[in-house]
Parts: structure tokens; C-alpha cells; sequence
């Protein structure tokens, strides 16, 4: 155990501070879940950040990345926080669909899809959910059908964030008449193909953070599918892992809001008690305990382990934590935390990300669903 | 960077394990409780055997020179037998302190062999553990240490409802013939002590967390009702699940607060504290989970999940309250640079 970063990895974390301090947005882009407007200043955002080659830095570099280990991807998540850089409007494509092509991408398909990724150019969107099949994924029914060269898809898709504005998602079908796990397969397909229809549904805080898919008829070559034919259970474990575990929730974002926290107790916490005081070091605690655990986890990883059912436990605790420390945020506002938390206000979007915590134990896979694969396949606990 | 412990490490953790498997099954608990032996002579002389009263103590006093990580697995692999044996105390922070404070004391080097025990007298604890079997105690006058032999000493034996913690207060003159370190230096001997004895119960408690969680899982596995395993509905599950969250949050900030223990500045002080507060959370809540598992057998002294209950109450509150450590992480928390390029500050990652 060497719990120091090496000296190149310090200058990386030099050249990422300086990098984002000179390019990183002085004010607040608007949300790229409310308008076209936008979600293009976040893509913009993107080009900016594949011009310094930070796109997504694990990637090698004929991808646009900069073939760094995932030790070194949290040296810059670090960094991408503490600027307070834009959140991420491709993170369904670099931090899930990314590690996936990775591992099971042809060559082709990772130089057609890593560099437009890493450029911002095609922002992407993960088609799983559908209306029947929520916690139970291997319930889906939307269909593949080959077609000569061609793959056809039919079905409806729902729940896909960021789909709304999106270029392409990454969909999961089965062929007609197959199993739950057997016959599913990935496939990627355009927003814009002819027979897609994208139908936005409204959050409860007013964004059109997600969207329902349908599919008619829907053609895509059979290049776009990624793993093989009936592969596509293990492909979307695979993802998920990734979307649990480890990348799309970087410790770095609760350290921020931990950091946050304690700065609203400073600035109102003259009065606050005791009890407060505890919550806000406990969730400091729990966000520098988060970070440890990824970083163990990213030792692991680098050295050429896999991502087990571990991330789940993962899953359950930055959702947690998520909930926990902005419910003490809005303790410390009292009253003042029912105002519509918009810039103007002063008070930093406290609602907001509260409203939006409480999906964190739905989304990826809820939490009850994590306790049952953590009782089952960490513990070993009978099935039934 | 790297987070991996070393192939040494982790064949150490493997070794103290499996002997610690084989001689402190709950068999052997009980039967200890019953024989009304202080300790398990045999299992102590296995403990001997390993080297284990010596690891931290300087190769030059024959000991091991291991550092605080290996010494937090061997803590480790002790809680998750409940281990009666004062080990960690003795190795873990009373070897250490004596080894800093007088390295040409006589008694050093029977301790080092295991062939006397050391009590400590710490003053964040009212009691001195287990110091009827110590050759000689280590007791504070004012922020002095004394090095004070059993036979200078009155003990009188406070019961703790933990039968393998025999707690005492003792009687005893201090004088020039007994001081080993002034108050200078007694105040930062004391203070690393406390450091230890907190970071090693921390190390304790998580294998307190992991031996009633296997515990309750194995209980569940095979206890029926309703004609299936307990262990099959969602709620027995999930309590459990539960569990391992919590450990699995704890132990990598033990294994931290351990490598980094050596620096001894703020940001290390406040990350012991941090592993004693997490780790004793999740052997707290990971034995409540067992007696719930367990049903009303839980509540005997029968079953053994009394054992980690009764041990990871007495932990919690030992070598520093919950309100101190909490205060100690406060202290990081609201003085010291904090946020996302802040988890190592030491390790280059400027503020
Ligand atoms: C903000 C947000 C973004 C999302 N983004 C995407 C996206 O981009 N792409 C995508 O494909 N999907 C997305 N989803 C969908 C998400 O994956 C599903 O919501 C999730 O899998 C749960 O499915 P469900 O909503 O149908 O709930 P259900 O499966 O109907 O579950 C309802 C409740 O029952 C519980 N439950 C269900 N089964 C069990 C069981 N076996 N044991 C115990 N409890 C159970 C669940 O835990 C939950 O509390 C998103 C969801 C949210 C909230």
C-alpha cells in the first residue's frame, strides 16, 4: 500500500488544474435537460474539453484519450470538481457505454463511436428500461430481427435520460420468442433514424431529463451491435458495474457537496446546535470514506481485476450519502429551503439536488436490488 | 498510488486468520468463560509461536518492526474471533509506548518474547484491561509514564459485562525508581498511544463486523421456518446486506488511517478517528443484526453473537469516546483544506 501519488501523476493534477482554470465556464451553463439551448452549450463544453484532450482520459490516445489508469481518471475527476466544470452531458456515453466498448468493441466500432464520443459530436443516451421491464431488465420485449446486413428494431424504450436532445443510445433487444437472459443482444442505434420517435416526460422539478423511445421498424447495421448475438445480458453487466461501482458517480461530486455543506454551516451555522454539526461531519466522513473505497477499488482495477457484485454496495452508499447530505443542506436553510432554488436566489441549488438525490436509489439498478445481489452473491444467502 | 496491500500483508492477515480459525471457535469461547481462566494458555503459546507479542516492538528490542498496517490485521483477524487474549493491547500499544520510552527495559524483551504480559493505564480509559496477568503496568502520574511491576500494585476488580475484559483499578506510589518518561515526553507518548489503541480497536471492530455477519449468514443458511431457510426472505437479506455496507466503508478507511498513521500531523489524526468511529459503527450495527438474525437464541449466552455485541459496545467507547474522535475529525473538517483534490494531502495533492 503506497498512498502517495507518483510524480507524474502529481503533474498531471498540475497541468488538469491549470488546463480547467484557464477554459472551465466562469458561470453556470443552463441545464442541458430543459432546453436545445442548453444541452448544445454543454456539447460545446465537450469539444472544449476534447481540445485539451480531456474528453475521457483513460482511453487510449487514438481515441482522443490520454491512456491513463483509472487511479489517474480520479486525479482529474479531482480536478474537473474542484473547478466546478459543467456537469458531464455525455456521461451516459463515456462513463457507461465507453468501458463497454472497450471490452467488447471490434476494433472498428471503437474507432467509429470512441472519437465522436470523446469530441462531444455524438452524445448518447442508454435505451435499457422499458415500461414492462424496470427492475426485472430481462423482462424486455422490444425486438431485433436481422434483416440481410441489416438489424430491425421494434419496441418501446422508456426512462432514457438525456434522450430528450441526444444524438444515439445504446439499446437493449431480444430476438423475437427468446428467454428472459438468452437471445438479448446490444445494439446501438441514431435518435434521429427513421421510425424513432422520442417523447419527452417531465421530472417532477419541471426538466425533460428522461424520454420515452419508440421504435418502428427502426434500421441499423448489423455493425451497430456490440458483443455478440445473445450476448447482451453479460454486455449490460458489464455496464453496469461500471454505472454502480465506480464511473458514473466519482467520489470527487460528493467531496464538492461535502465541501459545500460545511461552507453553509460556516456561513449560517452560528445557532445550529450540536446534531448539525455531527451531520455535517458524518457526511464529510461518509464522502472521504466513498473516495477511499473507489480508490481501492481503482488500485484493483489497474492492476487487472474485474468489477464484482462489490459495486453494488457501492451503489447503495453514494445514493445514500447523496440523500443524506442534502437533506442536511436543506436543515441548514430551514425555512428558506422551500424557495425554488433558482441561481438568483443565493441559495445553491440546495432543492434541486435534493429532488434529484432521491432518484439515486432508483436508478442503476434500486437499492433493494442491490441488497439482494449483496445477500446473495457477496454473502452467499439462498436465493429462495 | 496504489491501495493494494502487499503480497506480505496480506499473507500475514492469512496465517494470524487461520490460527486464530482453528484455536477461538465459540466452543472454545464458552469453554474459556466456563473454566474461569483468565486466558487460553495454549492458544497464547500459538500466539507466541507466530511471533505476534513482538510485531510492532523495534528489531532491535527482537521484535518484528512491523508497521501499523500489519498490526491492523492482526487486529483484525483477533476481532473476528472475539479473541479473549489482551493481545492487542500488549503488542499493539503498551510494547510499542515501553519501546519508546525505556528500549533497555528488562521487562521489553519478556514482552516482546510473550513471556510477560504488559497492562496500560491510559488516561482516556477509567480502567486498566487485564491487569491481573501483566507482569507490569504502564500508569500515568500527571502526563508522566511509570513503568510499575505487578508486585507494587493493588488492583480491585471493577466486572465488565464483557467476560474477557477484566478491568481493574489499581493503587500504586509513583516514584523516581518507577518513572520511565517526564511529562514532556510522556505527553506525546500518551498521545501516540492513544492514536494506537484507537486505530487498533478500529482494526478489532472490523473483524467484530465480519465475524457476526458470517455468523448470522451461516445461521441463516440453514435455520428453517415457514418450511425454507430464513435466510431466503428479503428482509432477513437486507439487514444483512446492510451490514456489509457498512463495513465495506470502514475498512478502507482503517487500511488508510493505518499506512498513514506514521505522520502523525492532523490530516492522519483525524482519519484514525474517522476509522474508530466508522468501524465501531459497523461492528455495533453488524452484532445488533446478528441477535435480530438469530432470533431468540441470539439473546443466550449460548450463541455466540453476545460475544460481539458485548465487545463491540466496549470497544466503541474505549481509547477515545465517539464525541472526542468526532471532535478530532471536526477539527480536519472545519480548520484544514477539504473537497475533491483533498483525500491524500500529503501525497502531493496540494490544496
Ligand atoms: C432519474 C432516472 C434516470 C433513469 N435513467 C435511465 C436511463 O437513462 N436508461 C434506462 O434504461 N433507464 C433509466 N432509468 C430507469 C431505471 O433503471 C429504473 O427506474 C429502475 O431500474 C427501476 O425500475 P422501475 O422504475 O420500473 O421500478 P420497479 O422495478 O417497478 O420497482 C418499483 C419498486 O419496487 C422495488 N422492487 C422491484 N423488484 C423488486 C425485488 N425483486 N425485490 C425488492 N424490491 C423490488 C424497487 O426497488 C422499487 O422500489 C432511470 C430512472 C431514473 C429514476
Amino acid at each position: 500500500m503506497k498512498l502517495e501519488y507518483t510524480p507524474a501523476q502529481q503533474a498531471l493534477r498540475a497541468e488538469a488544474r491549470a488546463w480547467l482554470e484557464a477554459h472551465a465556464p466562469t458561470t453556470a451553463l443552463s441545464s442541458f435537460d430543459l432546453t436545445r439551448e442548453g444541452f448544445e452549450a454543454h456539447r460545446q463544453w465537450e469539444r472544449t474539453l476534447d481540445s485539451g484532450r480531456w474528453g475521457m482520459v483513460t482511453w487510449p490516445a487514438e481515441y482522443g484519450g490520454r491512456g491513463l489508469c483509472l487511479i489517474e481518471w480520479l486525479i482529474f475527476e479531482e480536478e474537473y470538481y474542484r473547478a466546478d466544470a459543467p456537469v458531464r452531458v455525455n456521461q451516459n456515453g463515456i462513463f457507461l457505454l465507453g468501458p463497454t466498448l472497450m471490452e467488447f468493441g471490434t476494433p472498428e466500432q471503437k474507432a467509429r463511436f470512441l472519437p465522436a464520443m470523446a469530441r462531444g459530436d455524438e452524445i448518447w443516451a442508454q435505451a435499457w428500461s422499458e415500461p414492462q421491464a424496470g427492475s426485472d431488465l430481462a423482462a424486455v420485449s422490444s425486438t431485433v430481427v436481422q434483416d440481410g446486413d441489416d438489424y430491425v428494431l421494434n419496441g418501446q424504450k422508456i426512462w432514457s435520460s438525456r434522450a430528450v436532445f441526444a444524438d444515439w443510445a445504446f439499446g437493449l433487444f431480444r430476438a423475437p420468442g427468446s428467454a428472459r437472459h438468452q437471445g438479448l443482444s446490444l445494439i446501438l442505434f441514431p435518435l434521429t433514424a427513421p421510425g424513432v420517435k422520442v417523447r419527452p416526460i417531465e421530472r417532477m422539478d419541471g426538466e425533460k431529463v428522461f424520454a420515452e423511445i419508440f421504435l418502428d421498424e427502426v434500421r441499423v447495421p448489423a455493425f451497430n451491435r456490440l458483443g455478440e448475438e445473445g450476448q447482451g445480458w453479460e454486455v449490460c453487466m458489464s455496464t453496469a458495474g461500471f454505472e454502480r461501482g465506480l464511473m458514473l458517480r466519482s467520489p470527487a461530486r460528493y467531496q464538492q457537496a461535502a465541501q459545500r455543506l460545511v461552507k453553509l454551516f460556516k456561513a449560517r451555522g452560528c445557532d445550529l446546535g450540536q446534531g448539525m454539526r455531527d451531520a455535517v461531519v458524518q457526511h464529510w466522513m461518509d464522502a472521504d470514506a466513498y473516495a477511499l473505497s473507489v480508490y481501492e477499488m481503482a488500485s484493483r482495477l489497474d492492476a487487472g481485476g474485474k468489477i464484482g457484485p462489490e459495486s453494488s454496495t457501492n451503489k447503495i452508499f453514494w445514493s445514500e450519502l447523496d440523500i443524506g447530505l442534502q437533506r442536511t443542506g436543506l436543515e441548514i436553510l430551514g425555512p428558506l429551503a422551500e424557495l425554488a432554488a433558482h441561481q438568483d436566489t443565493g441559495l445553491g441549488g440546495w432543492l434541486d439536488d435534493y429532488l434529484f438525490s432521491l432518484a439515486g436509489p432508483i436508478y442503476a439498478g434500486s437499492n433493494e436490488i442491490q441488497r439482494n445481489i449483496i445477500s446473495e452473491r457477496v454473502l452467499g444467502l439462498p436465493r429462495r | 498510488m496504489d491501495f493494494r496491500l502487499s503480497e506480505e500483508a496480506l499473507m500475514l492477515a492469512e496465517t494470524v486468520e487461520r490460527m486464530m480459525w482453528e484455536t477461538c471457535s465459540l466452543a472454545n469461547l464458552r469453554a474459556l468463560v466456563l473454566s474461569g481462566e483468565p486466558y487460553d494458555r495454549g492458544r497464547w503459546g500459538q500466539i507466541i509461536a507466530l511471533g505476534l507479542p513482538g510485531m510492532l516492538a523495534p528489531v532491535e528490542a527482537g521484535g518484528s518492526g512491523l508497521d501499523e498496517l500489519a498490526g491492523v490485521l492482526v487486529a483484525e483477524a483477533c476481532g473476528r474471533v472475539a479473541l479473549p487474549e489482551p493481545l492487542i493491547e500488549h503488542a499493539g500499544v503498551a510494547i510499542p509506548l515501553l519501546a519508546a520510552a525505556k528500549p533497555d527495559a528488562d521487562v521489553l524483551t519478556a514482552a516482546v518474547q510473550g513471556e510477560a504480559q504488559l497492562a496500560i493505564g491510559h488516561p482516556a480509559n477509567p480502567f486498566v484491561a487485564n491487569a491481573d496477568t501483566a507482569e507490569a503496568i504502564l500508569l500515568p502520574h500527571g502526563d508522566e509514564v511509570h513503568l510499575v511491576p505487578s508486585s507494587a500494585v493493588e488492583l480491585r476488580r471493577h466486572e465488565s459485562f464483557d467476560e474477557f475484559r477484566r478491568l481493574f483499578a489499581v493503587s500504586w506510589n509513583p516514584g523516581a525508581a518507577t518513572r520511565i518518561a517526564d511529562a514532556s515526553l510522556g505527553r506525546r507518548l500518551w498521545a501516540k498511544a492513544l492514536e494506537r489503541g484507537a486505530l487498533l480497536a478500529a482494526g478489532q471492530a472490523l473483524g467484530l463486523a465480519k465475524g457476526a455477519i458470517d455468523l448470522a449468514v451461516d445461521y441463516a443458511k440453514v435455520r428453517e421456518q415457514f418450511g425454507r431457510p430464513i435466510g431466503t426472505n428479503q428482509a432477513v437479506k437486507h439487514i444483512l446486506a446492510d451490514q456489509q455496507v457498512h463495513l465495506s466503508f470502514a475498512r478502507p478507511v482503517v487500511l488508510a488511517a493505518a499506512a498513514d498513521f506514521a505522520a502523525g500531523d492532523n490530516v492522519s489524526l483525524a482519519r484514525v478517528s474517522h476509522a474508530k468511529l466508522a468501524a465501531c459503527a459497523a461492528a455495533e450495527s453488524a452484532s445488533r443484526a446478528a441477535v435480530q438474525v438469530l432470533g431468540a437464541i441470539g439473546m443466550t449466552a449460548e450463541a455466540g453473537a453476545h460475544f460481539y455485541v458485548k465487545r463491540a459496545l466496549a470497544l466503541s467507547a474505549a481509547w477515545g469516546t465517539k464525541a472526542f474522535h468526532r471532535e478530532q475529525v471536526a477539527e480536519r473538517v472545519f480548520e484544514a483544506q477539504i473537497g475533491p483534490a483533498n483525500t491524500f494531502p500529503r501525497g502531493g495533492a496540494a490544496a
